[in-house]
């Protein structure tokens, strides 16, 4: 080479620099690799404990509403339907409010107000499942019963959803519980998009004479748009895995009923309750088969959700 | 089919005010009768500190006034009291007046002031929209629902912004598909809609090309028969080139406020020639 000492020493540096990029990339790249590596141990776990109640009852296991376990009758459909259930009616109550409440945090607020508040809602949202679960027992369960759901049945009751018998556990109960839950989450990331807005979007819209509500509404919303929609998928994913507080309010009974008075059944109550004295092998593995149901629940509703986004960015801005 | 671009009445803007047509003779001095706007005795504080001491200007009307003066000086500032948008910022208060056609702005509603007094911002700003509904919503706001009185306003303000022949085919794209140029065109064209009786620019160029920059000084020239514009700018040749006054801001007062070709060829102060020499700033 025809380089002076000088020189070589400093490429002898760009060397041992560059070698360590390299190892940073090997490093990370491990990293992320286990992110897949995870990713099919589940399905492959799941699958491998499934098998034999998948086997046995074949498509069968995803529409029968059969749940026996002393006769090994195993059906998923009452628990689907419980968990898709509980969790439409957590966001029908949790996304108005905690939007409502997003925008006031963020918007309207005066920031020491504003501060205070979503320090609240974040400890909120830290609060573990099963004070929700006494919560709702001792409290919500009895104000159902005697006052929200004999009100909705004397007022929509010519609605199958509102008849029926009135047990305080059930569908809505558990459907409330889960939206107290969630709403911290819709809450807290909603303020963060909307936050996110830069500010020269809203003195547009003020500047050609729109009111601070116009601003809010037509321009402000519109920009915070996917955080908003990201922070009810995450709320959505909470509420179909979340376990504790609803296995406490649902009632625990596998069938379906119009009625969101009646008691009901989520997959993951079930897994809880019965996994730990499961009757056999085949109700071992119907449990897990329910498992597999609800983590590809959970894998079709972000793909939706992805899509959505996707399609919302392309025709928007 | 071309909609009349010199008819300034909208249908649906009944307020709006005439514009004294200004006499083009004689070159008028900043303290001439035909003040559109006027501040007196203005002083502004950000919380506990003063961002302006004791301004006193006069905005002519259909006339270009440009606010130049180093960064931090108050110019942004100064501009954005005259459409009162800094209330949106908190801790914001002034002492002093600003006056718009006489009547003190404070005393006004402030969505009506909005709408006379339009602005522009630094950075484009458009909507997350389509070209068409980031023009339609500032007349949408102000009550215009007709989709024909709509398109007819998009059309005309669009033409004038020079944007029309550029866009004519894509109005139903977003708006963010277009250039940084563009967009600020844009930008200028959503505030035009309105029919606003001044035009605020806050260095509407600062981030653009000097043909984007270039086709915006036109843009204001052919505008301000109908306009009364202020145009804050770092730029002095700029300030040169499109200003019928300038007046020249350091420290949170106005140094020095004439015709424009007074400020740069005969600046009375010693602070307005180091700077208009580039000496400082």
């Amino acid at each position: 080479m025809a380089s002076s000492a000088k020189s070589t020493s400093f490429t002898a540096v760009r060397k041992s620099v560059q070698m360590g990029d390299e190892a940073a990339r090997l490093v990370t790249l491990v990293f992320a690799g286990g992110i897949l590596l995870i990713t099919l141990l589940v399905v492959a776990v799941l699958w491998d404990h499934s098998s034999l109640a998948l086997y046995k009852f074949g498509f069968h296991f995803f529409t029968s509403q059969n749940w026996d376990p002393n006769s090994d009758e195993f059906g998923a459909l009452p628990f689907v339907y419980g968990t898709l259930m509980t969790s439409f009616l957590a966001l029908l109550i949790a996304v108005p409010l905690g939007v409502g409440a997003a925008i006031f945090l963020a918007e309207l607020a005066p920031p020491k107000i504003s501060s205070i508040l979503t320090f609240l809602v974040e400890l909120l949202a830290a609060v573990p499942s099963v004070i929700y679960g006494l919560l709702a027992i001792f409290t919500l369960v009895p104000f159902m019963r005697d006052t929200v759901e004999p009100a909705l049945q004397s007022t929509l009751g010519f609605l199958p959803f509102f008849q029926g018998q009135i047990f305080g556990v059930g569908y809505l109960t558990a459907g409330v519980i889960l939206a107290i839950m969630t709403f911290p989450f819709i809450i807290s990331i909603s303020r963060e998009a909307l936050l996110a807005v830069p500010r020269e979007q809203r003195e547009a819209a003020l500047a050609l004479g729109a009111t601070q509500w116009e601003s809010t509404f037509d321009i402000v919303l519109p920009n915070a748009r996917l955080g908003i929609i990201g922070s009810i998928f995450l709320g959505l994913a909470r509420a179909l895995g979340e376990t504790m507080a609803v296995t406490m309010v649902i009632g625990n009974d596998p069938s379906i009923k119009a009625s969101l008075f009646a008691p009901g059944y989520t997959i993951a109550a079930v897994i809880a309750n019965e996994f730990a004295e499961a009757s056999g092998n085949l109700h071992l593995s119907a449990l897990v088969a329910l498992s597999f149901v609800l983590f590809l629940l959970t894998m079709v509703i972000n793909g939706a959700a992805r899509l959505m986004i996707m399609a919302t960015s392309r025709k928007g801005a | 089919m071309q909609p009349k671009v010199s008819s300034m009445s909208s249908p649906s803007f009944p307020t709006k005010m005439h514009i004294e047509p200004h006499s083009s003779g004689a070159a008028n001095t900043p303290t001439s009768k035909e003040a559109k706007m006027r501040a007196a005795n203005l002083n502004f504080f950000y919380g506990s500190f003063q961002a302006l001491y004791d301004i006193d200007l006069e905005i002519q009307a259909n006339r270009i006034t440009a606010l130049i003066g180093p960064s931090g000086c108050g110019k942004s500032t100064f501009l954005r009291t005259l459409n009162r948008i800094n209330e949106t910022i908190r801790g914001t208060r002034y002492t002093g007046e600003v006056l718009l056609d006489g009547v003190d702005v404070k005393s006004q509603d402030v969505t009506a002031l909005r709408r006379r007094v339009g602005m522009v911002f630094q950075k484009s700003n458009p909507f997350p929209k389509t070209i068409f509904d980031n023009i339609a919503y500032g007349p949408k706001v102000n009550g215009m629902t007709s989709k024909q009185d709509l398109e007819v306003t998009v059309e005309k303000s669009l033409r004038r912004a020079a944007l029309w022949e550029e866009v004519k085919d894509k109005l139903q794209k977003p708006a963010s598909a277009l250039s940084g140029g563009q967009q600020q065109r844009l930008c200028i064209a959503r505030a035009m809609a309105v029919d606003p009786e001044v035009l605020l620019l806050d260095e509407p160029c600062s981030a653009l090309d000097p043909i984007a920059t270039l086709k915006i000084e036109e843009l204001l020239f052919s505008i301000k028969d109908q306009t009364t514009i202020v145009i804050v700018t770092h730029n002095m040749q700029q300030a040169a080139r499109v200003a019928d006054n300038t007046g020249f801001f350091m420290l949170g007062k106005l140094v020095e406020f004439d015709r424009t070709e007074m400020i740069f060829r005969n600046p009375s102060k010693k602070e307005t020639e180091d700077y208009v020499t580039g000496r400082f700033g």
